[in-house]
């Protein structure tokens, strides 16, 4: 029997280097018990049924990588990134290993060793991290979209986009919003309203672009709910994109900027409708603040306590009342973030806002909680993948038949009017907030 | 050492490109279990999607010598899917299907490799009930239960998963499918072989298709906590409730150490001081006989000594009471980096004198131990809390575990209740049994297996 034994093959002085970088993870690779339990709720697992695409076979290869048993980088990368960084497994892990931190400094770990691609260098480093370029190339490209979009299914909003197939593939997505959000309302810093509250917000790149209707949704209820809005000019991406993708000059690059834009105001809460972007302020800006001025820390800190999505906004913080409705015609199911459920513990607030919409019938999906496989540079890099694990997801909606599904995370509408436009289904997809607000 | 390409091709032909896997990152994640052994990478693994690829698959491989590793979901505990460094390892997570669910006369058809808990689900949608419930449940195949004959939390009323098997297709050694057992209740007309593969291992051939019976849920239940000031009385207890003739759908066991660990981690407000704490649960065909036995159960409990107990009034307390239990396995893995989880089982008289020994064996060596467990079946999962970097501690872990054992079999006890043999615990066989045994299992297993090439290095060595 032939045990693994580390290779006897000589190392290159940069592979050592990047071992000796990820011995360090090694006390967080330890804990994994290989008891298997994130195989049942791994999306990229459910969908290949490939141990190297759970959880477990990737924090193994880490392990192995580290310790010289496997001594391909680029092979452990290309397994690293088939991953949603959906959290689904650390929600299950028994053994409480901090998978998030291990994948997400592993994966700059072995970027800085391979490099980042040409293509996720230009988004990251050109687009996201410069939000006025980013937005005025978008304002360009909504302008002419005609010219490489096609109509897909009219009845769901959604566009084909052959020409650019070999960037995103078949994906059937939103037309680039006619005008964003940030084209209509720049920047605004009220005082506090009637309730007393004043709060920073947060739109987020998706809703911005993509669906400028949710973050108007959610100042329309800012203004009803007596809520006075500071939005400065030029907030950068969150910077999840980058993290994701290994690029921690980017990342870092996007936090700050945010930061100058957001640290010197009082406010009581920061709200934002995407369950991405709350997870990522107030989740992984803390984890990842060692290098930062004590100021920018304070900051994060207040963030942390600050942040939140716009449901729980409304649930637990306005404490809207919300009766019940009855006898509703519209059916409605809801699709459960993974940021918003797993990480920050938000799924009772949507259900509840949901089962209170008059008009409107509440049926809960299976699986509601399972990941929808949308996930940043994921859906660009592995579409197919993400196609087959939202193929699931979408099958669960179409189940309990309903009218409308709702989400309260941009990023996952956006996937999952992909599923349903690619099968012609008569479902439309609807942020929570966008529900909410019509009810008022 | 790497297969020949010309016989990776003929694999390819078998199951498709894409399900035949050869780089050593692939090959790598099936190299380890949950077992702590060190890994060992396979030349090649291989997932066929349906009977006729897996028949094809074993005689390809047997006919080529190779050795072969049946893979379910990798949980066991005993490294029985660790494969041979120039093996194969098989696996059956594409084989996934339920194929029929009986209602009339209460049997199942389900492919290898259906989630056992999925299997549960799907039967409990159609008003039925399958009672066992493996802790590793929610990821862990039907084939891999049967081949470790898994247990679970019901095991004391409802059996363990040999007592479901009615009948099912193994693939032998020539690739060939073999039938056994029936979808009807009584079947005298065959050895009954599907009864020798349970607890198999993956030793004897590979299951393509397994009739598992299917039962009636019961209409009621209720949970209660009790607690014990001594190992003794909460043993006493156990064995008051079964001349009682009482038997419980569950009757699990914490001790002190448990307990401690489960508080630390999860503020549950948990007895800290309690010896050990006993969680029971009745179940049966109407409310009332289930209140009749609680009461009785109480009644057990506080005449041996209880010095509280606690009854969930409702499903919300239920959970909580359950909470503790649920708990312990995941408190234990995250106090250190090792879990070390053993199952020797005793007879249920024995259990003060065992958690008594791993105590003392425990404190020998300077280790961290918890014990929890099945006290109804006298099943114990002393499990030891380690950092296997660290050699010299995982050296005592192992003196302390083979020690642990020899008290077991001294207590006319098994090596192992539920998580199987493999290769963890082979040399312990014989100890266990005799030379006799030992020869009669080979020879039984070289009828099945010529070339020994199912799981060679497994169970019987
Ligand atoms: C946290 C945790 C808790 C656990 N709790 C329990 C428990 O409560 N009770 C219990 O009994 N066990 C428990 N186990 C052990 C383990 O989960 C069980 O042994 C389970 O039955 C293994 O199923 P698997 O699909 O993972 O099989 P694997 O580990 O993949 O394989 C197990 C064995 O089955 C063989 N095998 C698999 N499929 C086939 C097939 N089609 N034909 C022939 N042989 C096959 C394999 O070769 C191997 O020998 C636990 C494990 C963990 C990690
Ligand atoms: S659930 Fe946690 S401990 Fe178990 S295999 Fe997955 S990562 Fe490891
Ligand atoms: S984060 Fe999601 S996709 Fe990534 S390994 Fe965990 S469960 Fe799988």
């Amino acid at each position: 029997m032939s045990e693994n034994t580390p290779t006897s093959q000589p190392v290159s002085s940069a592979l050592q280097a990047l071992t000796d970088k990820l011995l360090k993870l090694d006390d967080l690779l330890i804990s994994c018990m290989r008891c298997g339990f994130c195989l049942a709720v791994c999306p990229v697992y459910g969908a290949t049924m490939k141990e190297a695409d759970a959880t477990r076979g990737k924090i193994a290869l880490l392990e192995f990588l580290s310790r010289h048993m496997i001594n391909d980088p680029e092979a452990v990368n290309d397994k690293l990134t088939r991953c949603l960084l959906c959290g689904s497994c650390q929600a299950v892990c028994p053994s409480g290993v901090k998978i998030m931190d291990i994948f997400l400094h592993a994966r700059s770990i072995v970027r800085d060793y391979l490099g980042l691609s040409a293509t996720e260098k230009l988004i990251f480093r050109s687009f996201l991290a410069r939000p006025k370029l980013f937005n005025a190339l978008l304002g360009l490209s909504a302008k002419f979209q005609g010219l490489f979009l096609k109509e897909a299914d009219p009845a769901l909003g959604t566009h084909k986009a052959p020409m650019l197939s070999s960037f995103i593939g078949e994906r059937h997505f939103p037309r680039l919003a006619g005008r964003s959000f940030h084209s209509k309302v720049a920047s605004l810093d009220e005082a506090a309203g009637s309730s007393g509250l004043r709060v920073a917000f947060f739109p987020g790149c998706v809703s911005d672009k993509l669906f400028p209707d949710v973050a108007e949704a959610t100042l329309k209820v800012f203004r009803k709910h007596g809520v006075g809005v500071f939005m400065p000019d030029g907030l950068a991406c969150c910077g999840i994109p980058a993290l994701a993708g290994g690029d921690m000059a980017a990342y870092h690059t996007m936090v700050g900027e945010n930061l100058a834009l957001i640290g010197g105001a009082v406010v009581d809460w920061l709200v934002t409708p995407c369950g991405t972007c709350a997870a990522t302020i107030k989740e992984f800006w803390p984890k990842l603040a060692d290098g930062y001025t004590e100021k920018n820390k304070g900051v994060i800190r207040d963030l942390h306590a600050k942040t939140i999505d716009i449901t729980a906004f409304l649930s637990d913080v306005l404490k809207v009342e919300l009766p019940a409705a009855s006898g509703g015609k519209t059916r409605v199911t809801y699709h459960d973030s993974c940021h918003l459920r797993k990480s920050l513990g938000v799924f009772a607030q949507p259900r509840s806002i949901l089962k209170s919409l008059p008009g409107h019938e509440y049926v809960e999906m299976a699986e509601a909680e399972r990941c929808c496989g949308s996930g940043g540079s994921f859906t660009l890099k592995h579409y197919d993948l993400s196609k087959q694990i939202g193929k699931r997801k979408r099958d669960n909606i179409v189940a309990v038949n309903p009218d409308i599904v709702a989400a309260a995370c941009p990023a996952c509408m956006m996937q999952i009017m992909d599923m349903h436009s690619q099968h012609g289904d008569r479902v439309k997809v609807r942020h929570v907030v966008e529900l909410y607000a019509e009810a008022l | 050492m790497p297969i020949d390409p010309s016989l990776v091709k003929e694999f390819e032909n078998i199951a498709g490109k894409e399900q035949v896997l050869t780089e050593p990152a692939d090959l790598q994640c099936y190299s380890y279990d949950a077992a702590v052994l060190n890994p060992v990478m396979p030349a090649l693994v291989v997932a066929p999607a349906d009977k006729e690829q897996l028949c094809k698959t074993v005689k390809l491989a047997y006919d080529n010598g190779l050795p072969i590793t049946v893979r379910g979901s990798g949980t066991n505990l005993s490294g029985s899917t660790i494969p041979q460094g120039d093996g194969m390892v098989i696996l059956t997570n594409r084989l996934n299907k339920i194929l029929e669910i009986n209602e009339e006369d209460l049997y199942a058809v389900v492919e290898p490799g259906v989630i056992t808990a999925q299997f549960a689900a799907a039967v409990t949608a159609k008003g039925l009930f399958y009672p066992p419930d493996p802790g590793s449940q929610s990821v862990s195949t039907l084939g891999g239960n049967v081949a470790h004959n898994a247990g679970g939390l019901r095991g004391l009323k409802y059996g363990v998963t040999k007592d479901y098997i009615m009948g099912m297709e193994v693939v032998d050694y020539r690739g060939e499918l073999i039938k056994t057992g029936s979808r009807t209740v009584k079947y005298v007309t065959g050895y009954n072989m599907a009864a020798l593969m349970a607890a198999s291992e993956g030793t004897l051939g590979v299951f393509a298709d397994i009739i598992i019976k299917l039962v009636p849920p019961p209409k009621a239940s209720k949970a209660m906590l009790a607690e014990f000031d001594d190992v003794n009385k909460a043993s006493e207890a156990v064995a008051g409730i079964i001349s009682g003739h009482i038997v419980p759908c569950t009757l699990e066991f914490l001790d002190q150490n448990c307990i401690r660990y489960v508080e630390a981690d999860t503020k549950a407000g948990l007895p800290v001081d309690a010896a050990a704490i006993l969680l029971i649960e009745v179940d049966g065909g109407h409310p009332l006989l289930v209140e009749e036995d609680a009461d009785k159960v109480m009644e057990v409990c506080r005449k041996c000594g209880s010095t509280n107990i606690r009854v969930a009034r409702n499903a919300e307390e239920k959970l909580k009471i359950w909470e503790a239990r649920r708990n312990a396995l995941p408190a234990l893995a995250r106090a250190r980096p090792t879990t070390v989880l053993e199952d020797a089982t005793v007879p249920r008289s024995q259990i003060p004198a065992m958690v008594a020994a791993v105590n003392a064996v425990a404190k020998k060596y300077s280790l961290e131990v918890g014990t929890f467990g099945h006290a109804g079946d006298g099943n114990l999962h002393p499990t030891f809390l380690c950092d296997r970097r660290n050699k010299e501690e995982f050296a005592r872990v192992e003196a302390a575990v083979d020690e642990i054992f020899d008290v077991a079999l001294k207590l006319k006890g098994t090596l192992s209740g539920e998580h199987g043999i493999g290769k963890a615990k082979a040399k312990w066989m014989e100890k266990e049994t005799n030379r006799a045994t030992m020869e009669f299992n080979k020879n039984l297993r070289r009828a099945l297996d010529p070339k020994l090439l199912f799981n060679a290095g497994n169970k019987f060595v």
